[in-house]
This record gives C-alpha cells, structure tokens and sequence, in this order.
C-alpha cells in the first residue's frame, strides 16, 4: 500500500466518521464542529486528487465562511442542548431506513456497472487542478456563467437584506 | 318506376306539413293539404293499378340499400304488383273518403288539435303504404310497427281522458306483443336463407325444412293475431273506439287491422307448405268469428257493435286464408272495407247529430231526422249480412263454399255465424233508425243531417258496398267471370299448383247459397220486427246473456292471469333490485370515493419532513425501476 | 484508486447527509445536512474530473490526451459552491425570521401546508 492509499483510506474514515457525528450530536455546535471536520477530510481527498485550488477554496468559503455564518446564527439564537425536540421514534427509523435503502440502491448500481470496470481517478497528477488552468478556462469557456454568477451574488444579498429586515 | 315513390311521399308530405305548421295554417288549409296528399296518391295509385293489370307486376328496383351486412343486404326498395295495387287503391281510396268525412266530423277541434290529427292521419296512410310496397319483410316491418304507432297516437287523441290512453297503451301493446312473433320469423329467415327479399324468399322456399316452414309461418300468424286483433290478442279492438270515429273506420275497420290478412296473402307459397299452419289460422279464424258475433248481439254501444263485427269478419277473412281461398280472403277485404267504412262512417254520423250518445237504446226512429245516413246505413247493413246482390254476399260466399270443400263442419259454424251477422248488425239498425225516438228532448231538438262533406264519402261508400261484388263474380253463375281471380293469379300461382283441384256440385252449391240466403232474410227480419218498436228495459242480463253482454269476461281474465303478476314483478323489480341493488352500488361508489378521499387528506399533514421521507422513498423506487427495466420487463412477460 | 471507490464514498456521505434532514427538526441543522450533501457531490465531481481508463502498460489505450480534459468538472464545483454560498445566506435569513416569529426553530411547527 503506497502513501496515497494510505491517506485515501484515513481521509475517507475521518469524513465519514465526522458526517454521522454531525447526525448524532445533541449540541447543535458540537454539530458545526464536526461538519467543519468533514470539510477538512473533503479538502483533504481534493488535494490528494491535485485539485488544489477546489481544495483551497473549499477551506475558504466552505469551513471559513458558511460554518462561521452558522455560528453566528446559532449562538444569536441560544440553542443548546436542551431545547433540541425530541422526533418520534419511528421517523427517525423510517429516515435511516430509507437513506439506507438508497444508499443500497446506488451501490448496486455502482458495483454492476460495466462502464466503470478500468476506470480510475489518478492522483497526485494532472494539471487540471492548477489555478492557472482553471482561471484560463473560468474567464475564456465560462465567463458568462461567471458573470450571472455576480448577479446571483448580487440578488442573494438583496434577498437576505430584505428578508432580515424588522419591520 | 319513380311513380311508386310519389305514392307514399304525398302522405309523408302531409303529415311533415300539417305537423310542423299547424300553428300557422287555417283549419280548411289543414284539411286540404290532408286530404289532398291522399287524394294525389290515390290518383297515382290508379295510374299504378292500370300499369300492371296492362303489363303485370312491375320489376324491384331498390332506393337504397339499408342494412348491408356480411351475410345478407336488406334493401329499401317497393314492389308493386297485384297485390300491392289492389291494395292501395283500397287505401287511398277509402282513406281519401275518410280524410274527407273528417274535415267536418273534427271541425269542432281546436287548430292545433285538428293539425296533429290530419298529420297523424297522413303518417298513418304512409306507414300503412310502406307495409304494402315493401318489397321485402323488412320493409313491410317498418310500416307494420309505424301503423302502430299511429294507432297509438290516434285512439289516445284525446288525450286528457285517461280511460283514452289506457286504451291506447293496450291497444300498442297488445300489438308489441304479435310484433315479437313477427320478429322472431323474420329472424328464422334471415338465418336459414340470408335473405328476405319476397322474390328470394317465394323461389327460394325449398332451401327450407318442413319444420323451419311451419315455424316460420306460425310465427307470422302470431303477428298477424296481433295486429288483426285474432284470438287471443282481440280485446285491444272494442276498447279502441276510445279514438274519433274516422280513425274506427279508417284504422279499425279499412286498412291497419287488414295488414294481417296482406301479409299471409304475400306469404301464400310458404303457407300453403305448412298444412299445419294453415288449420290453425282456420281454426282460429272461425273461433274468432264466432265469438265476435256472440259478443255483438249484446252490445248497446253502436260502436261496440261494429268493433264486435269487425273481430268477426276478419276472422272470416282468416278462415278463408285458412282454408286456402286466398282470393276470396282479399276479397272479402275488398268489400269490408266499404261496407265496414260507410257502417263506422255512418255511426259517426249518428253519434254527431247526437252530440255525442253513443248507446242505442236512447237513438230510435233517427231516419225521420237524418235520412241519408239511413239509406247507406241501410245498404251496408244487407251488404254485410250476405244478401245477393249486395258485395258482402259474393265475397262471404266464396270463402264459405271454400270452407265447405275442405271440411263441412268449417262450413256450418260459418254459416251459424252469418246468421248472428245478420241479426246483429239488423238489431243495431232497427234500434237505431226504426220506431220512436227515445232519447231526450235537448237531444231531439239538436238532431239534424250531417254535412254533405260527411253525407258524401258515405254515400260513395254506399254506392261501392252495392256493386263492388260484381268484380267477383263465382263460377257457379257465370263461368270465368270472376275478374279478381284472373288479376291475382300470378300472385296466387303457385300455391293453385300445390292444391288439388276442388271441384265441387255446382248444383249442390247454387241449392246451398239458396237456403243460406233464405235463412238470411228471415234473421233480417226477425231482428227488424223485433228491435224496430223496441223499449229499453230495466232487468238486467241473465245467465248466457250476462255471459255475453261482458264479453265472456276474457279481459278480466287476462287482467288476473297477465297483468297482475306482471305488474307485481315489476313493483318487486323496482323496489328491491333498483332501490338497493343498482342503486345501491351507484351510492356506493360515490360513499367509496368520499371515504378514500379522506383517508388520503391524512397524507397532507404539513409536515415538511414527511413530503422529503416521501421523496426520498420515491426516488429509490424509481431508481430500481431505471436500473432494473430488464428484469422488470421480463418478470411481467412471465406472468402474462 | 479505481473509481468506484469515490462513488461508494460519495454516495455514503450523501446518504448520511439524507438520513439527516429526515431525522433531524433542528432547522439549521437540517441546513447543514444540505451542504455536507452539496459537498459530497462536489466531491463526485472532482474525482470524475480526474477518471480515466486504466493503461495497460505498452499498448497504446486510447486515451483523451488533451491536458485540459475533464476540467468542466471542476469549473462545475466552483459554480456548485458560489451557489451554496448565496443559498446559505438567504436560508439563513429565513431561518432567523422564523425564529423571530415563532421563538423557535422547530420544524415540525411550519405546518401551513396541512391539508
């Protein structure tokens, strides 16, 4: 087993492990904190694959920004963990039960698909994943996108400034 | 060719005519366009008439085809041969007459009634034309079920009296029920020799068994019984004086109770196979005859009496046919419908100057007042008691002596019932014409003749019920004078063929019509010396006279026997099968549908976790689907 | 890595991510379930950007050889955060009105939808 097993594997256990921590915990900031731990095995996987400017980016905006916004949103509310509410028992059975059973269904899919059989994702190489390559085709193939992408920005911060607004 | 077309589209005319506009036409225009489509009809019907007495039978040519059919095609098409042309001048002829008669007798009615009548009356000539065009049994159906109807419509005419519409119910349904017989017979032929046409039909007859014949052929009585009011479907007749007096003589007496008698003549080849059939339209005309005439000879209402004399005599035309004498039967139609016509026309008279009494024992001494009247009245009386010179008397004489050859005792009880005829309708015109007038004194001051539009139709009636026997003269006394056998024996032929020649004693024959016409006379003046200083009584009927006076009780027996279990089955059949069964399941499903649908409301609960549970679920069951089409498709190719 | 292994990684956070927003009535915490969701499908992304077929050793595979090939895949995972990023700012801000009106963030409490 080479190096990059090696990290494959203990990434993926620690994204996994961190995800149904984020389920089970009754803190709703315990809850943020192993989110932002998955984050950090996700951007772990991205630069094993030389993704590095996703994997940059991905700290960034994801961990960075979004946890901390949710942060802050937590903490305005004084959520803890006493005034999680309960669920009833059986929904939560039917929840698991049914993302199990999806989980089942794309396994399958994956493991009797002929299409994948010599398929491989090579890491450590490539040049995709360098910023260069990405900005020079983000600004040439893309740049509409890019530009709606603003005026996306641009609404969604309208958007919450009107909604937050006390009237 | 396209004059036989012109003969039922002057009626259809008419009644579309009268029909729709009667809001906007005058009374007279109503009556002229009534009386004028039958008029044009009977003028062409003329020209028809010396068509084939020059050339024969005219050839088939059909307008259309109507049912086309894998197995067989029915055409809409119009045979005249004959038959067919004696026929239609009787209809239209006579039917002219009566269209005339009613411009007057109906004058009392309101525009609106009196258009709905002229245009019954016409649908009525139409329908009755189809039946006797038709080239095939078919044809002859539809017009056969439209005379129905228009019998229907015409005895309920006046239709706010209930006892009306009774009579009209009974009398359609009554006819519904031989129509069944007639069906099923046209069904038989249609499967064993895939067509109907008459000219198939009479050349193809050999493609079927002895058994299919007889069949098929009672079958056809059964519809005849019904439409020509025969044992056991006759009570309809006497309660159908409920309509106007012109419909009795037209519809009653002329023409629809006659298509019974046509179609049997039409059917003559397949009838004289069937040597069973034949006894029983014999058997069952004679028995019809007689019952009817004992049934007369107590009647008090004068129209009673000639509904009685009508079952009676179509029975005769029957037993002619029975008995083979199919000319003789045509005949006698022939000369019914004038005497019978001028007789009904005649007490439409009566019961006009009358205002309305229909009961003889309150007429008396009406020749003073209405003496025309008398004198048809008179003429038509000899004409159906079957006293020489008069119609009646050849044309009841040729069946009788046909009866006579095929068995005596069929001869006897016919000439019993020739008698009762005579005294009957002799009683009726004593009581009513002779002695002293015994009605009230508003009634006596209101008595006058009718008007010529009325006073002529009868007197031309009069005037043929003389001399139309001429035509049929017998061989006894002059040999081949009997023109209307020469005219029908193309029509007749092969049926001749299959009899044996009957040739009875001439002498015997001319000794026999000697002593019948004696005993004639002595009835006529039996019941004129008795009935003419006749007084109405108190005391009720006795004994066979009860018996008769109720008509042998058969209504009351068919109510109990038929109508009363059919109408407790269907009270049964509405209140238990409709009320809870069918109903029941119609409610049910409505309840059903209200019950699910609130089941299914639970499914809303607003619960946004729920709606995504859904999904999810959802979308691994289509992702199974997707991924599994293969396995999926086979599975349900092996079950089904 | 063969690639299954990334798709059976993905589609597993996925899940966990799905069990989450149906288990949970915590309406931020459902929020978060949605973007671990977002993230693994980015994740899915990336490594698809990166597949390509096993090379057996001297013959020549056909292969894309472009060095650019299969950067869509990761434009597409810039363009899959900008949109998280607006997402989570409008959710939140309805989030904080729902609390702001009802004192709580439960989720079974939002039921104008009943029947």
């Amino acid at each position: 087993m080479s190096i990059t097993e090696i990290l494959f594997w203990f990434l993926s256990v620690l994204a996994l492990v961190s995800a149904i921590m984020v389920l089970i915990s009754k803190n709703p900031v315990h809850s943020v904190l192993w989110l932002i731990a998955t984050f950090f095995a996700i951007s772990g996987h991205y630069i094993l694959l030389n993704a590095q400017f996703i994997a940059i980016v991905n700290l960034i905006v994801y961990a960075g920004a979004i946890m901390v916004l949710f942060l802050f949103v937590i903490m305005l509310m004084n959520l803890d963990a006493a005034i999680e509410p309960k669920r009833s028992l059986w929904m939560k059975f039917a929840g698991v039960i049914s993302g199990g059973l999806l989980l089942a269904v794309l396994l399958s899919v994956v493991r009797t698909s002929v299409d994948l059989n010599n398929k491989t994702a090579k890491l450590n190489t490539g040049e995709i994943g360098l910023i260069k390559n990405l900005g020079n085709t983000l600004f040439t193939k893309y740049a509409v996108p890019f530009e709606i992408s603003s005026v996306l920005f641009l609404s969604a911060m309208v958007g919450a400034v009107v909604i937050g607004k006390r009237n | 060719m396209n004059l036989v077309y012109l003969v039922p589209l002057f009626p259809l005319l008419g009644f579309l005519i009268n029909g729709l506009l009667r809001k906007s036409l005058s009374k007279s225009l109503i009556g002229i366009i009534g009386s004028g489509a039958i008029l044009a009809s009977f003028i062409v019907s003329i020209i028809l008439f010396l068509q084939v007495k020059a050339d024969g039978a005219l050839p088939v040519n059909p307008l259309f085809t109507f049912i086309n059919t894998g197995t067989f095609k029915i055409d809409f098409a119009f045979q005249v041969d004959q038959l067919s042309s004696i026929f239609l001048l009787i209809i239209t002829g006579v039917g002219f007459l009566i269209h005339l008669y009613s411009t007057a007798y109906m004058h009392d009615e309101d525009t609106m009634h009196f258009g709905r009548y002229f245009a019954y009356l016409n649908l009525f000539v139409f329908s009755m034309l189809l039946l006797v065009l038709g080239a095939n049994y078919v044809i002859m159906f539809i017009g056969w079920e439209g005379v129905g109807l228009c019998s229907y419509l015409l005895i309920g005419f006046w239709f706010k009296v209930d006892n009306y519409n009774a009579a009209a119910k009974k009398a359609f349904i009554m006819n519904r029920i031989g129509d069944l017989g007639f069906l099923l017979a046209i069904f038989w032929l249609l499967q064993k020799l895939d067509t109907v046409n008459f000219a198939d039909v009479f050349v193809n007859y050999k493609n079927l068994s002895q058994a299919d014949i007889t069949g098929i052929t009672l079958l056809l009585f059964v519809g005849a019984t019904g439409k020509s009011a025969q044992i056991p479907l006759y009570t309809w007749l006497p309660d159908a004086m409920a309509g106007p007096t012109p419909v009795s003589a037209l519809i009653h007496a002329a023409t629809m109770v006659t298509a019974g008698i046509y179609m049997i003549a039409r059917s003559n080849i397949l009838y004289s196979l069937a040597p069973v059939t034949e006894n029983v339209v014999a058997i069952i005309g004679l028995a019809t005859a007689i019952l009817g005439a004992t049934i007369a000879l107590k009647q008090n209402d004068i129209k009673k009496v000639l509904a009685y004399s009508t079952v009676s005599q179509l029975g005769y035309m029957f037993l002619g046919l029975g008995v083979g004498a199919y000319t003789g039967a045509v005949f006698h139609v022939m000369t019914h419908a004038f005497f019978k016509a001028c007789l009904f026309l005649g007490a439409g008279s009566v019961i006009h100057a009358m205002n309305g009494e229909q009961d003889m024992r309150y007429m008396g001494g009406l020749r003073k007042w209405m003496p025309i009247t008398n004198i048809t009245f008179l003429l038509s009386c000899l004409a159906i008691a079957g006293v020489p010179p008069f119609s009646g008397f050849f044309s009841k004489d040729e069946i009788l002596a046909a009866a006579e050859l095929q068995n005596p005792v069929l001869y006897y009880i016919g000439v019993a019932g020739a008698l009762m005829t005579a005294f009957y309708m002799f009683r009726l015109y004593a009581a009513t014409f002779l002695g002293n007038f015994r009605g009230s004194h508003e009634q006596e001051h209101h008595l006058h003749e009718s008007p010529s539009a009325m006073t002529i139709p009868l007197i031309i009636l009069a005037i043929l019920a003389l001399v139309g026997g001429f035509i049929g003269i017998p061989e006894v006394f002059a040999k081949d004078a009997h023109w209307l056998e020469h005219f029908l024996a193309p029509v007749f032929l092969q049926s001749k063929a299959l009899q044996p020649e009957h040739l009875g004693d001439s002498t015997q024959e001319l000794i026999m019509m000697g002593i019948v016409t004696v005993l004639i006379i002595a009835m006529i003046i039996w019941a004129w010396s008795k009935y003419s200083r006749y007084q109405p009584t108190t005391e009720q009927e006795s004994g066979l006279g009860k018996v008769l006076e109720n008509k042998w009780y058969i209504d009351e027996a068919y109510n109990g026997v038929i109508v009363k279990p059919l109408n407790s089955l269907g009270s049964f059949l509405k209140n238990v099968v409709e009320k809870s069964g069918i109903d029941g399941i119609v409610n049910g499903t409505g309840r059903f549908v209200q019950y699910s649908a609130r089941q299914l409301r639970l499914l809303q609960s607003g619960q946004v976790g729920n709606y995504i549970l859904f999904m999810v679920l959802s979308i691994v069951v289509l992702f199974l689907i997707f991924w599994n089409q293969g396995i999926i498709i086979s599975f349900i190719q092996k079950i089904f | 890595m063969p690639i299954q292994y990334y798709i059976a990684l993905s589609a597993t956070l996925f899940c966990i991510g799905i069990v989450g927003v149906l288990t949970r009535r915590n309406a931020i915490i459902i929020f978060m379930c949605i973007e671990l969701m977002l993230n693994a499908v980015n994740l899915l992304f990336v490594a698809f950007s990166k597949m390509q077929p096993i090379t057996t050793a001297g013959a020549g595979v056909a292969t894309n050889n472009t060095a650019l090939a299969g950067i869509d895949g990761q434009v597409f995972v810039f363009f899959i955060m900008v949109v998280a990023a607006a997402e989570v700012s409008v959710g939140l801000a309805i989030i904080v009105m729902m609390y702001r009106n009802t004192h709580s963030v439960d989720v079974n409490f939002l039921n104008r939808l009943k029947n």
